[in-house]
């Protein structure tokens, strides 16, 4: 079993690169849904305390968007998008063709839009490890919450509590002109799964 | 002037008489909280999983909802408080996300379970549970209020209430 409290720098070094592949994917799709040109920073993969969470959204009690979706085939787990509610309010105004508002209220259109948003960026994350690892993923259809980043975070925090009391996850920064926005990416395989994935990558023997 | 005790994730802590005892945006995760009402002493678990039984790694007691309310509980009589004068209250144990298709996942209805769990654990050590305010598709902050036993109970979208 692998415990992502004791993953070595060459295990990380693997998954920072699935999420180098899978946020370029994702730079792509968006620029293609903005029509603009996107740019991101390099991935960086955090392992933190569980409950050190909430604190890299800007506290436990902030609003964030969480976009959940489960996935099966030769690995089996779930994957959670977090967009903090800024960058949450830039990207569907982006889409919509709008001034940016942050104080606008979303109707369904912008909540359905978002939620398609998140299920193409987590299908890039989720590609890049189907390619990296030939594995067959087959993601379930997103769910979409807004809420406390606390309450959000718990569902990762919880499955990750099954195994350790650290959180794996990969934040990403896009930039459009003047605009950043944040996005965290949380990759929760099931126990065996984590092998099957670091062994697919030539990781484990 | 009372001081605000913050209780994080799988963590607990106990207070007196006047400070507050908070856990902010729980979520599938459940607040417990005892409370003395003669001595005024609370105490408040904020744990994530129903039992310490079915994990190996279960080092940390305030993880589960077992292993949580028999520390708090030693915690709280060593300092003072008396079993028989212990009410208890419940938050939190929400359903953050719900597939609509896919595999279901078992984790996904964990609040539930955490709640049932809570449940049962403070039925077998005879504290009564007074109020709860628990399920629900939407986090909670609670705060604990030593002085009265009020429990604050805050959300989004979903309003304030005192239970």
């Amino acid at each position: 079993m692998v415990d992502i409290d004791g993953l070595n720098s060459f295990e990380i070094d693997v998954l920072r690169e699935i999420g180098n592949i899978g946020a370029g994917n994702a730079a792509t799709a968006l620029a293609e849904m903005l029509s603009k040109r996107v740019n991101m920073h390099v991935p960086e993969v955090k392992i933190v305390d569980f409950k050190n969470v909430p604190e890299i959204l800007g506290g436990a009690e902030q609003p964030v968007v969480g976009i959940y979706l489960s996935f099966t085939g030769d690995v089996e787990g779930s994957a959670l998008l977090v967009i903090d509610e800024v960058s949450a309010h830039i990207l569907i105004d982006m889409m919509m063709g709008r001034r940016i508002d942050l104080n606008r209220q979303w109707n369904d259109i912008d909540l359905s839009a978002l939620q398609e948003l998140g299920n193409i960026l987590t299908s890039s994350y989720l590609g890049a490890l189907a390619s990296l690892t030939n594995l067959y993923i087959k993601p379930s259809i997103p769910c979409l919450a807004i809420d406390m980043a606390g309450a959000i975070l718990s569902v990762p925090a919880v499955e990750f509590g099954m195994t350790g009391d650290k959180v794996l996850f990969i934040e990403t920064e896009f930039i459009e002109g003047s605009d950043n926005v944040q996005v965290y990416f949380f990759l929760i395989p099931d126990v065996q799964s984590y092998d099957v994935i670091l062994k697919a990558l030539g990781v484990t023997e | 002037m009372p001081q605000i005790l913050k209780v994080g994730m799988a963590d607990l802590n106990i207070a007196f008489c006047p400070d507050i005892l908070t856990t902010i945006g729980l979520g599938s995760c459940v607040g417990i909280t005892l409370y003395d009402k003669v001595n005024k002493i609370g105490g408040l678990a904020h744990i994530m999983l129903p039992s310490s039984k079915d994990i190996k790694n279960n080092s940390n007691k305030a993880k589960f909802a077992d292993t949580a309310i028999e520390i708090l509980l030693e915690i709280m009589t060593e300092k003072g408080a008396d079993k028989k004068h212990i009410v208890c209250k419940l938050a939190g144990g929400a359903q953050m996300f719900a597939l609509k298709n896919g595999p279901s996942s078992n984790m996904l209805n964990i609040g539930p379970r955490n709640v049932a769990a809570a449940k049962s654990v403070l039925e077998k050590l005879k504290m009564p549970i007074v109020a709860e305010d628990t399920g629900g598709n939407f986090g909670r902050t609670i705060e604990l209020y030593t002085e009265t036993g009020e429990l604050l109970v805050k959300t989004i979208g979903h309003g304030v209430k005192i239970i």
